[in-house]
């Protein structure tokens, strides 16, 4: 498929930023009591791409988190399983198997994630090798350093020829949003992003502070709904980064159900990209369920 | 519109993730069932016993018997606060300070009481109380008893003088807050006051008179006189009375400009509005959508400055439409209790009746309705978000106060329409702006003929911030330097009026 950036796509309507934070800080006074709240922690749990992204990364440890993303409470309650395991790509054999015959799916990092200094070319023989080697989900980065000098074309380029390399697996855009600072910008790589093919957008590596914020999140969800409204196409979005409780998670999912509604309060269309955040939602569903908090060390830590 | 999407663009809300009810907890204060006056320092039964009921608007249920105070009572009141005028303006500005200080720290600590009375007896959402109203009238508080013993600096080369005793009547549409905006800058400035809240919303004030006690302001200096209009009447018109402070309709307004003519008391006014809310082709839209629902919806619409006429550029006009009438469906209306309500009850049955012939005649007149399709509860007063679109000019729609969630929508084609549209109007108490352009931003600021003018924001309220009306608005400020001149006297300074 061949896709076209024209002039006009680059116009897009502004942000204010103050009322832009005023509504995502009204938003998060939603008050949420027990069934609510354990709906809306279910719903966390299976849109959460368990995730770790680290140098010391192993086999071992890949094969941990993936048993944890299959059973996130094995033996006590039907929760998850979650959506998705995220890894860098030379881990992709290794979670493909052990993910095996389950419904999670492998994501994983790549073109040059998590800066994206490197070759075109060399990004999209990463994307291809991850996908040959059973990635279901591509998440790249944007150039930010051709956003940010304006050369908005090859943005838009890179991120077709990487939705082109992806052959039938799902690509998810990270924008970087700590990197691109203003709001304006984000909803220009939002749209950008869109009409490039992107099945996700995404905020955040987790590499940059800030990560993911509310009203950040809250923007993106205007411009997928308006996305819809224009295209009848609709675009996923990924919260990454810095989402470390369980209350945080609820309050996006607030901004969720009232800004693009129910048709994004799935793990198809909504994520959150976290490694620490499921265990205090479990814990959480846990207290729900027997009325007490358990021991953190009742979770596994993997 | 949602109605022209096809199935296949069609956004849907509320069928994966509902909320379920989270009630406001009212066990952490007593409600009195019975409520005196306060006068001199005391509660007391009015002349004879008599009281009147007040209801909580949302569940139409009666709430407390409250004294309704006579022209007897007022009497007395007046008496009591003349009285006790020479200790309070003779007493140093920063022990007056002091007093002032402790009230507003008594309501920061008091302040889910206050949230909760407000809601249950206004009907206003728990949120908006707990959010908006309850810290607002802490921080006028804190606010003036900063000016208290800094008089001499906010005017220069005088000495300025309290004023003396003042009546002050106050609205049903913030309670607390408004007695905040008019106890605050008279008990810093040295005055003595009877204070009259609205007949439908006594309860706050009467708590906050208990707060005083609390505080052990010294009897007489506040005295709180609940009643219907004829109690208003009796108090504005009462000759011991040095200056009258009034915040409500502009026709009660004009009643007692007339009855205080030649009295040589001195008087502000704070009246209606219908104010302008312009939206420019080059607005940040899904941020002006907020600002417009801010603007109309907030506290139901029972706003004096709300942003009742939506003029928007042509250019943009379904688009903003659209967007506007999507985010109306999300407003969560219902028990003004629950935490997650956006909108709550209007205040009293003659208001929803007002509204509701406003709203025909808007129709009547040609112009198009669009409604939150919400359910209402079946007892209690409400009314569902709404706007008009095809409003012209001439529609009583766009030319009279409906002091509701209706929102009579017009266009524009250029920034001078815009201006002369936005000062066409017998009022002048607030406009707000939404556009990109900062130069444009000041143009039209300089020349909306309104007391407040909101950029890229709406119904935003600070304590430094004067707030007060052009033409049949109003006169005299409230907030900031410029609100302390309402309760001064400046010897030998010209007359700033």
């Amino acid at each position: 498929m061949t896709r076209t950036l024209t002039s006009s796509d680059l116009r897009v309507v502004p942000v204010d930023a103050v009322a832009l934070e005023t509504r995502a800080q009204e938003l998060a006074t939603r008050s949420l009591k027990k069934e609510t709240k354990r709906i809306g922690l279910e719903l966390v749990v299976r849109m959460t791409d368990l995730t770790t992204l680290e140098g010391q990364d192993s086999p071992g440890k890949v094969r941990n988190l993936c048993a944890k993303a299959r059973h996130p409470l094995a033996g006590r309650g039907d929760v998850g399983p979650v959506a998705a395991v995220c890894v860098y790509p030379d881990l992709v054999p290794v979670a493909a198997a052990a993910l095996a015959g389950s419904d999670v799916k492998v994501a994983a990092v790549a073109t040059g994630f998590p800066s994206g200094r490197t070759s075109l070319e060399v990004k999209l023989v990463e994307t291809r090798r991850a996908v040959a080697d059973g990635a279901d989900e591509i998440d790249m980065v944007i150039d930010r350093g051709a956003f940010l000098a304006g050369r908005y074309g090859e943005v838009f380029d890179e991120i077709c020829q990487v939705k082109d390399a992806c052959g039938g697996a799902h690509l998810k855009v990270i924008l970087e949003t700590g990197e691109l600072r203003t709001y304006d910008r984000v909803r220009l790589a939002s749209r950008i992003a869109m009409l490039a093919g992107a099945d996700f957008i995404k905020t955040s590596t987790g590499k940059v502070a800030p990560a993911s914020t509310l009203p950040v999140v809250l923007l993106m969800l205007e411009c997928v709904r308006d996305f819809f409204l224009e295209t009848g196409r609709v675009v996923g979005v990924k919260a990454a980064g810095g989402i470390r409780t369980a209350k945080d998670a609820l309050r996006y999912l607030v901004l969720v159900n009232e800004t693009a509604g129910d048709l994004w309060l799935s793990p198809d269309t909504f994520r959150f990209g976290a490694s620490t955040l499921l265990n205090d939602v479990l814990m959480q569903l846990e207290r729900l369920r027997t009325g007490t908090y358990q021991r953190a060390d009742d979770f596994s830590k993997d | 519109m949602v109605e022209t999407e096809t199935t296949t663009t069609k956004l849907t809300f509320g069928t994966v993730w509902s909320y379920a009810p989270a009630p406001e907890a009212v066990d952490h204060f007593t409600m009195p069932r019975r409520l005196g006056m306060f006068v001199d320092g005391v509660f007391s039964d009015a002349e004879g016993g008599r009281t009147f009921a007040t209801i909580n608007p949302a569940t139409e249920e009666a709430l407390a018997e409250v004294a309704f105070a006579s022209a007897g009572d007022v009497d007395r009141a007046v008496a009591a606060a003349r009285a006790a005028l020479p200790a309070w303006r003779a007493l140093a500005g920063s022990d007056r300070a002091r007093y002032v200080y402790r009230i507003a720290r008594l309501i920061q600590e008091r302040a889910r009481e206050f949230a909760c009375l407000e809601t249950l007896n206004g009907g206003k959402p728990i949120r908006e109380a707990r959010d908006v109203d309850v810290p607002l009238a802490a921080a006028h508080f804190f606010y003036h008893a900063g000016w208290a013993d800094k008089l001499d600096l906010a005017f220069p080369g005088v000495q300025p003088e309290s004023i003396g005793v003042i009546g002050q009547v106050i609205p049903w549409n913030f309670p607390l807050l408004m007695a905040a905006w008019k106890l605050a800058p008279a008990l810093a400035c040295g005055n003595t006051v009877v204070l009259k809240p609205a007949e439908t919303t006594p309860l706050t004030a009467l708590r906050l008179a208990e707060l005083l006690q609390q505080a052990e302001l010294p009897p007489g200096v506040v005295n709180i006189v609940p009643g219907d209009g004829s109690t208003g009447a009796a108090l504005v018109r009462h000759p011991g009375l040095d200056k009258v402070a009034f915040t409500g309709s502009t026709e009660v307004g004009k009643q007692i400009q007339k009855a205080l003519a030649g009295s040589g008391r001195d008087l502000t006014l704070e009246l209606g509005g219908k104010a302008a809310h312009l939206v420019f082709e080059d607005a940040a839209l899904d941020q002006a959508v907020e600002g417009v629902v801010r603007g109309i919806f907030f506290n139901q619409g029972h706003v004096c400055c709300a942003g009742s006429r939506l003029l928007l550029q042509e250019s943009i006009h379904d688009v903003f439409v659209d967007k506007l009438c999507r985010r109306m469906e999300r407003i969560r209306v219902g028990d003004p209790m629950d935490k997650n309500t956006d909108m709550g009850a209007i205040n009293s049955r003659v208001q929803l009746q007002r509204i509701q012939e406003l709203v025909q005649a808007g129709t009547d007149e040609g112009a198009t309705l669009h409604q939150a399709k919400c359910s209402l509860p079946a007892r209690g007063f409400f009314y569902p978000p709404s706007v008009l679109t095809g409003v012209s000019q001439s529609h009583r729609i766009a030319r009279e106060e409906v002091f509701g969630p209706v929102l009579a929508v017009s266009t524009f084609r250029t920034a001078d329409e815009a201006v002369e549209k936005a000062n066409n109007t017998a009022y002048g108490l607030s406009a707000g702006i939404w556009t990109d352009k900062g130069a444009r931003i000041l143009w039209l600021a300089a020349r909306m003929r309104a007391g407040v003018v909101w950029n890229n924001t709406f119904n935003r309220f600070d304590p430094a911030s004067p707030f007060g009306g052009f033409k049949e608005s109003g006169f005299g400020r409230e907030g900031g330097r410029q609100g302390l001149r309402a309760y001064l006297r400046l010897p030998g300074a010209l007359r700033q009026g």
